[in-house]
């Protein structure tokens, strides 16, 4: 393994036809970090991946590990490891040939390679299948098959593009389980592109959330969950309610409602000018004085999920414990320090 | 105690027999009717010779040396020609896979040859590459040469006629399955460390190798039925008098029919072999999906 202390991208930009994809990314990867670059499709995590891989030049900006600049190697060169997304197995070579490709592309010898190959097949439990080509496996197996390839080289970096989204939910979150205990058994390091917010904060150590090609927010899982910077990453986040009003004192006025409600402001809120008031159906109690009527009810288990209108018109996603139905007049609350005030105009 | 009897239609669909048949029927009658028939008429005319046995005028064929060499002048002209349009539609197609500004015009450009028919090829081939032509004036003036060099009106002339007119379908076939190959593949490969080399012989010429065969087959087949350019510019009675002709020849210059269809028999078993060992040997080959996992 190339040993390294961090992986440093510096102002990384990559443009198509003017339109930048993704816009002056910094980060530092310290070793052994599982990264999550998180996003609505389109936002350039991909991109990033891509740029990072070197399977996209840069438009700018430079990555260096440690002291030796990365960006002007080609993909090959760079020691990584990528998990894609289709998986892309070479279809016309057995698992064991799949896996023994990049030692074979070092130079590793053959009896070091055969016992390599031998340990990351059976590290992803797939020994009775080292010989089947890609075809006869399941998606789940293939993923496997994909990540084991991808680790058998002992990458400096571990790239992973939305590895999980071709499985079912089941097996999706077996897998999670999976690569995450990957990463701690062989002290990868990891960089991992998902759209799921709950797979990212479930598997990475800091979140990249990006937006149009910009970094919207860097923190622990915990930092984005709970105090996302904007109301874009507070979207993302499962913040289903935002609810645009405007700033009186120390409350919030919703607008086109007679409803104040106090909270936490995020960023500099000056009285009277417009804000998104936002707070997750989970945080909204039904121990409260708003009164409202439920309109839907979707049954999650041992939650209900529930749409409500108030009776000025507000309509708010709620989740509870409770039994309700269609009909059935509840009364919200908003605790204070669960309800973030940003501003409106911030992108 | 009977057990419901499922309606006939049901039993023959479970067989795949249903009214969609009926979409086979146009080409079958093609099929039976200029082929199928044509082709039994002509084996038993070539079983009924003027003279001698049932197989006489077969053996008149392999008896005369200026019949039975027909067979290796063929090959020997659409063996390589055929070779060589696929071996130089590949780095042009691997090239052009992918998208990029003017790709359309250029494909235009590498196609139009297709329309053009034998004729006009060869006329152009004795305008440019001929003795007075461009090529040998070119050659002449810069003083290369002192005296012109003879491309056609011999064998060279009949296999750039066949590379001219059979490229440009080997370059769409080939491009067309280089297309169907996933291009994360190849990207895999890279950030596996593997340089361009590596990835094109270990990865993208594997995954091809059974297309490159059916292109190969299918120019092998235009080439060797090579008729009028081995007339116009070739040498059509020493080396470019190709199987083809001596059939002609049968027909209308002597109108032996039968040895005729013996020749043109002859002709299409010797492809026939031909296409079997390359489809033998493309059988040894992966020819599974060529995408890398689920889509």
């Amino acid at each position: 393994m190339t040993r390294f202390e961090r992986l440093r991208l510096d102002g990384v930009t990559r443009r198509f036809g003017g339109v930048d994809a993704l816009a002056g990314l910094s980060l530092e990867i310290r070793r052994g970090e599982f990264i999550a670059l998180l996003g609505p499709s389109g936002c350039g995590k991909s991109t990033a991946l891509n740029c990072l891989a070197g399977l996209l030049p840069l438009s700018s900006g430079s990555i260096w590990r440690d002291d030796t600049r990365l960006d002007t190697l080609p993909p090959e060169k760079r020691g990584f490891g990528m998990v894609f997304q289709n998986y892309a197995l070479f279809p016309h070579m057995s698992v064991q040939k799949n896996v023994s490709f990049g030692l074979q592309m070092r130079g590793v010898p053959r009896a070091e390679a055969r016992r390599r190959t031998a340990d990351a097949i059976r590290l992803v439990h797939l020994e009775e299948h080292a010989r089947k080509l890609p075809g006869q496996l399941s998606g789940g197996q293939q993923q496997r098959v994909a990540i084991a390839r991808a680790v058998v080289v002992e990458p400096s970096l571990v790239l992973m593009d939305e590895p999980l989204s071709n499985l079912d939910a089941k097996l999706r979150l077996e897998m999670r389980t999976e690569i995450r205990r990957l990463h701690q058994a062989l002290g990868l390091t990891t960089v991992y592109v998902t759209h799921d917010q709950e797979e990212a904060l479930s598997l990475a150590d800091r979140l990249v959330v990006l937006r149009d090609g910009r970094v919207q927010q860097i923190g622990s899982p915990e930092e984005v969950h709970t105090r996302p910077v904007n109301r874009h990453v507070a979207d993302f986040m499962g913040y289903r309610n935002l609810l645009p009003g405007s700033a009186d004192g120390a409350y919030t006025k919703i607008n086109n409602t007679g409803v104040r409600v106090k909270g936490t402001p995020i960023g500099s809120v000056s009285d009277g000018s417009p804000v998104v008031a936002a707070i997750r159906p989970e945080d909204v109690s039904l121990t409260g004085d708003l009164e409202a009527t439920v309109e839907v009810a979707e049954y999650q288990g041992r939650e209900i999920a529930a749409e409500v209108r108030t009776d000025d018109g507000l309509v708010l996603h709620v989740r509870t414990g409770q039994r309700h139905a269609p009909g059935d007049k509840v009364r919200l609350g908003f605790p204070p320090d669960r309800l973030l005030i940003f501003p409106a105009d911030a992108s | 105690m009977s057990t419901a009897t499922v309606a006939l239609r049901h039993r023959l669909a479970e067989r795949g027999v249903d009214t969609q048949m009926l979409l086979l029927v146009p080409a079958t009658v093609f099929v039976v009717a200029l082929f199928i028939y044509p082709f039994g008429y002509g084996l038993a005319v070539s079983l009924q010779p003027r003279e001698g046995g049932m197989l006489a005028a077969y053996q008149g064929f392999f008896s005369d040396a200026y019949q039975r060499d027909t067979i290796m002048t063929t090959l020997w002209i659409a063996l390589p020609a055929a070779l060589l349009n696929v071996a130089a539609s590949v780095p042009i197609a691997y090239r052009m896979r992918g998208r990029f500004r003017g790709k359309r015009l250029l494909t235009t450009v590498l196609v139009v040859p297709i329309t053009l028919g034998t004729v006009l090829t060869a006329e152009g081939l004795l305008n440019f590459l001929g003795p007075a032509g461009w090529f040998n004036r070119f050659l002449l003036t810069t003083g290369l040469t002192d005296a012109p060099i003879r491309l056609t009106n011999n064998y060279w002339g009949v296999f750039f006629s066949l590379v001219i007119t059979g490229f440009p379908f080997a370059f769409l076939l080939v491009l067309s399955y280089l297309s169907g190959i996933d291009p994360s593949l190849e990207r895999a490969a890279a950030t596996l460390g593997a340089g361009w080399r590596q990835r094109f012989f270990r990865i993208t010429l594997p995954l091809l190798a059974p297309g490159l065969a059916t292109t190969f087959c299918l120019t092998f087949v235009l080439a060797f039925s090579v008729f009028p350019s081995a007339i116009l510019v070739g040498d059509p009675s020493g080396s470019t008098r190709v199987i083809s002709i001596a059939a002609y020849e049968a027909a209308y210059v002597r109108y032996d029919y039968a040895a005729a269809s013996a020749a043109a028999i002859i002709m299409g078993v010797v492809e026939l072999i031909v296409i079997a060992i390359v489809l033998g040997l493309r059988g040894l080959l992966y020819t599974g999906s060529t995408a890398g996992g689920k889509g």
